[in-house]
């Protein structure tokens, strides 16, 4: 037995698991129409390389990676570009953003793929491209391009943990993906594991999946590969990088640190599935399971397009009719959704249609009594009462100071405040006003660069101006005065100097006046 | 009673001295008052504070010759930090200066004659372009001075407020019905 | 919008001060059954002067009324005031007291969640300030009337009427039918030069402490017993508080048995149970963090039993506490536990 550590806090939100793993994965339709957004990875969108009216194959290119991290993003299926334009997505701003609208045709028509046979004959460098080509980013939540996970350096990496801990209530994707491709998720972390050159693989899979820890330790027990599976206690938020990366290894990323830092990597179980379908089979991500269930009559998991309209997916599994809004996501960290229309992404993991029952509204916020037992839980070992004081009185430095930026926003927080209290709203409001102020602070300080050089240029030209004239009146004195016409020039050009010079100061008068009325 | 008179104008020497000692000693040499009011000044160097620039309103404001509450770009924020800098109470902006939304410059590139004036107006060296040919302003370096506005003698450029895109879209003040009061009473704080 | 966490666990401030109140009965039961009903009636008093006076100081703020009287907060101060008064007290003692408490010590600071004193500590130390006779004298405990500890016992009805008219049968004074507090008597007959154990011969004595109170200690230890199960309070300030004074009054009765009582007794007299697991452990008064909670509790126990044996008030857990308070942020400041990922560096803030 493997020793196992623990994190501070966390908490035990009922499951309701157990309504969506009944049934095995199905494979949804193909949809009427997918909006595939071109911005579903952490860092920059990727750039259209389609027009409207192309016609294209699944798994074609549509979106060049653009920028260091970024990924690709392909066509989901075969058919005709309709439109690309900003669309609503799952975002919480409930702003639209650019996406490429796809009529399928209905043939689903592969392009040709390219599969790596061994690919232990290819450099990681090249394999890393093979994966950001392949739009693989991390299917957890955080969409982060994976290509740029696997790029470390001269760290030495010991161990590879590969995350099912599948932490929040409801979501069951992972489960389900464990218990049914166990044995591609292990070759997928062979590869991981090869391109990081780690000593070890572990998998942490939370001790209320044990049909998922026994598919898994089956499927390396067929493979042959020295992989471990670690039943990990099952506590919220035991599925976060850095507390996973505690329990299995004892170990505490550094505060803004990396895993790499300390010798560890950490990637979900689907996204291991996804690379090794992108390097074995060549095929590019464009689907992935998501978890339908909450306010619906058939709670299942679906094999989904990327792109697939919500509400053509919660159609199949049936939403009951009090059903008031859908979230994405889990009921800790999900993101409430703007529209029924918007599409699914590579971070979908899981749909909830919520209704006033399942989510019953919370009675009014209440002052915080300063029972602590937000800190009790907090699993990032902060003062959650704290930083609540700061963040609603705007203190936003004692705020950071008091590690504001090492809250993981997982929600335990506000799950036990006894007074209602919305404690994450107001550490995303802080950390986004500070951002934005450090942001400012950034252009601020840019433009007072520019404006410095300016004037020092100003000055410069000006003074090498005088001595140019001066130089040149002294060696004129001698010469013959300037012609008529030369006069002439030098008047007007004089002249328009000074019209410049009016007109800008006038500027200055101009706005201050105008805002005057 | 003369004993512990002597001892507490004693006491009060030595304390004295200490303090002096440790003035002297641990003195900072911070930056110039200036610099620092300058700092938290939004650079946008607009001129609207009536002084030609940024750095010019911080010199006036460390004089005391100017009020706090002049910058409409820095905005009621503005206002509090330099507050807090001075230690001096916060003033609103007074009925001629109000803050607006932060905008861009663009130029009508049809309408540009390629005059070159807008180019001089600016004071970061945002507007790119030569003598006689159309004229672009750098969106990421303007800083929405209008500067370059009245110049135009073609009327071509235009103020645009910055929309709200995902990119710059900020989380807002969380708003519940009875936290509302406590959260003005701690913003008054 | 609403948004994430979209689920809660089913408890609230109210819920939670309840369960508060129902730890306090068994005490209560304790009192009554030693003391008679006089203590009920001022706890009523207090719980109607509460509300009201809650309910007016939101009306003055313009703040929602019904959440907060909700809240269960006010009654709690209530009660706690009510249980450090004498329950012989005149009625307008218990209005003045809890009013205050109500209407400066909690609303005047910001209601719910701002006060950095207990308010119900604050209503206590303004009327032993202002009312020093009234607040001590106590009613004996039944049996040990007449002729025992006090010169006469009033019937129920007779101890009624003097709360409220003031009114006592003829030919009684308030010495007569009332008595000090066990550690007051302690402190009174000590300076008579009298010893410990000759003082603890003394009828007003039980087993451990006061004859009675020291039963109305073990009601409150019951119910402290069921908020550290429910974990309503955490282990840190009772054990602390307890713990401490043991520690302190048990040097000092080792040093001098004859002068420094035996250091139950300071455990089981006077107010210390109730302060240990009610009183000290006041969310909103109390620091924060656990290391912090020690220390609190720690230093107000030293200051109890300083207080109580050289100190010229009876009991010292109110002032004990109020002082504490003051220290509260600083303590909080300076006990800060380690961030995850912070360990390594070793730096606070
Ligand atoms: S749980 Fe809520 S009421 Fe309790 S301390 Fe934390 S924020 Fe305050
Ligand atoms: S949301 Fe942040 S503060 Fe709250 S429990 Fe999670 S990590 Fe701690």
């Amino acid at each position: 037995m493997r020793e196992l550590y623990q994190f501070h806090g966390g908490i035990h939100p009922p499951s309701n698991k157990t309504q969506s793993t009944r049934v095995a994965i199905a494979h949804a339709p193909l949809p009427s129409m997918l909006t595939i957004p071109f911005h579903q990875h952490a860092g920059e969108t990727a750039k259209p390389v389609v027009k409207v009216g192309d016609h294209v194959l699944k798994g074609q290119l549509i979106g060049l990676p653009d920028g260091f991290v970024s990924s690709a993003v392909h066509a989901s299926t075969s058919g005709t570009i309709a439109a690309i334009d900003m669309q609503l997505i799952a975002h919480p701003s409930g702003l639209p953003n650019l996406c490429a609208t796809l009529i399928p045709d209905g043939k689903d028509e592969w392009i040709a793929l390219e599969p790596v046979a061994d690919y232990r004959s290819h450099s990681t460098t090249e394999l890393q491209q093979l994966l950001r080509m392949a739009g693989v980013v991390g299917l957890g939540g955080a969409a982060f391009p994976s290509d740029i996970k696997l790029r470390i350096g001269k760290q030495k990496i010991n161990t590879l943990i590969l995350n099912g801990a599948e932490c929040e209530p409801y979501i069951t994707c992972d489960d389900m993906l464990m218990r049914e491709r166990a044995a591609e998720i292990v070759q997928g972390a062979e590869i991981l594991r090869f391109m990081l050159d780690a000593n070890e693989v572990l998998y942490g899979v939370e001790d209320n999946k044990p049909e998922a820890i026994a598919a898994l330790q089956q499927a390396i027990a067929a493979s042959k590969l020295n992989h471990e599976v670690v039943s990990i206690p099952t506590i919220y938020p035991g599925g976060s990088a850095k507390q996973l990366i505690r329990v299995l290894t004892g170990l505490e990323v550094p505060s803004g640190k990396l895993p790499t830092d300390i010798g560890v990597q950490c990637f979900n179980v689907a996204t291991a599935c996804t690379a090794h379908r992108a390097i074995a089979h060549g095929e590019p991500l464009l689907s992935r399971v998501v978890t339908i269930t909450g306010n619906v009559r058939h709670a299942k998991n679906y094999e989904v397009l990327i792109g697939t309209p919500i509400n053509e997916l919660v159609a199949l599994s049936e939403a009951l009719p009090d059903t008031d809004r859908y979230i994405m996501g889990g009921p800790m960290m999900g993101v409430p959704l703007p529209g029924v229309q918007v599409p699914v992404v590579k971070a979908t993991n899981c749909v909830i249609a919520a209704s006033a029952k399942l989510f019953p509204p919370l009675s009014p916020a209440m002052p915080c009594i300063r029972c602590t037992r937000c800190a009790e839980v907090c699993p990032a070992d902060l003062q959650p009462q704290d930083l609540y004081w700061f963040a609603q009185s705007r203190e936003f430095g004692r705020a950071q100071a008091f590690s504001l930026f090492d809250c993981i926003e997982c929600g335990a927080c506000s799950y036990v405040c006894p007074s209602h209290i919305p404690l994450v709203q107001y550490y995303r409001f802080a950390k986004s006003e500070i951002r934005a102020r450090e942001h400012d602070k950034q252009l601020a300080d840019q433009a007072r660069e520019r404006h410095e050089y300016r004037e020092h240029r100003i000055e410069r030209e000006k003074r090498e101006k005088a001595e140019k004239l001066a130089a040149k009146a002294k060696a004129a004195k001698p010469a013959e005065p300037l012609t008529s016409q030369q006069q002439a020039e030098q008047a007007e050009l004089e002249a328009r100097r000074e019209h410049i010079r009016e007109v800008a100061q006038s500027a200055v008068e101009h706005t201050t006046e105008r805002n005057g009325d | 009673m003369l004993n512990a008179l002597l001892v507490m104008a004693g006491i009060a020497i030595v304390l004295g001295a200490v303090l002096g000692y440790a003035a002297i000693k641990f003195h900072v040499e911070g930056n110039p008052l200036v610099d620092k009011i300058d700092a938290v000044l939004p650079q946008t160097q607009c001129g609207q504070c009536g002084f030609p620039g940024c750095k010019p309103y911080a010199t006036a404001i460390a004089s005391g010759e100017a009020n706090i509450n002049k910058c409409p770009p820095g905005g009621e924020e503005g206002i509090q930090k330099l507050a807090s800098l001075l230690g001096v109470d916060p003033i609103p902006f007074g009925g001629d200066t109000q803050p607006k939304p932060k905008s861009v410059a663009i130029i009508d590139e049809n309408t540009c004659i390629g005059c070159t004036l807008c180019i001089q107006a600016c004071p970061v060296d945002a507007i790119v372009g030569a003598a006689k040919q159309m004229h672009t302003v750098v969106a990421s370096e303007c800083t929405g001075c209008e500067l370059c506005v009245a110049p135009c003698p073609v009327d071509c450029i235009i103020m645009k407020p910055i929309e709200e895109k995902i990119s710059n879209w900020k989380w807002k003040y969380p708003v519940y019905a009875l936290t509302e009061s406590a959260a003005t009473a701690g913003a008054a704080r | 919008m609403l948004f994430s966490p979209f689920i809660s666990k089913p408890d609230s401030v109210s819920a939670i001060m309840l369960k508060v109140l129902l730890a306090l009965l068994p005490g209560i039961a304790m009192y009554v059954w030693y003391f008679g009903p006089a203590i009920l009636v001022s706890i009523t008093l207090a719980s109607i002067t509460a509300l009201s006076t809650e309910a007016a100081m939101l009306k003055l703020r313009g703040r929602p009324i019904a959440p907060f009287l909700k809240d269960n907060s006010a009654l709690l101060t209530a009660w706690l005031l009510a249980l450090s008064i004498p329950p012989l007290a005149p009625w307008w003692l218990v209005v003045v007291g809890t009013a205050f408490a109500i209407a400066i010590a909690k609303q005047l600071y910001g209601g719910l969640g701002n006060n950095p004193f207990n308010p119900a500590m604050i209503g206590y130390a303004v009327l032993i300030i202002s009312f020093p006779v009234h607040m001590t004298h106590w009613l004996a405990p039944h049996g040990l009337g007449d002729g025992g500890l006090v010169l006469a016992e009033l019937s129920y009805a007779q101890q009624l009427q003097y709360i409220f008219s003031g009114a006592l049968p003829q030919g009684l004074t308030l010495d007569a039918i009332s008595m000090a507090t066990p550690l007051d008597t302690l402190k009174t007959h000590l300076h008579l030069e009298e010893s410990v154990q000759q003082i603890l011969h003394m009828t007003i004595y039980g087993q451990i402490g006061g004859h009675g109170s020291e039963m109305v200690a073990w009601g409150f230890l019951f119910g402290g017993l069921y908020l550290l199960a429910t974990r309503i309070i955490s282990w840190h300030i009772p054990v602390a508080y307890l713990g401490t004074l043991f520690a302190i009054a048990g040097i000092f009765h080792l040093v001098d048995p004859a002068h420094y009582v035996a250091p139950l007794f300071h455990l089981f007299t006077g107010a210390a149970i109730l302060g240990a697991f009610f009183i000290l452990t006041d969310p909103v008064s109390s620091p924060t963090t656990n290391k912090g909670r020690l220390i609190f509790a720690a230093g107000a126990a030293f200051l109890t039993y300083m207080i109580r044996t050289f100190g010229g008030f009876p009991d010292g857990v109110a002032f004990a506490t109020l002082l504490m308070n003051i220290a509260v942020p600083l303590i909080v400041l300076y006990t800060q536990p380690t961030v995850f990922g912070k360990k390594a560096q070793g730096d606070k803030p």
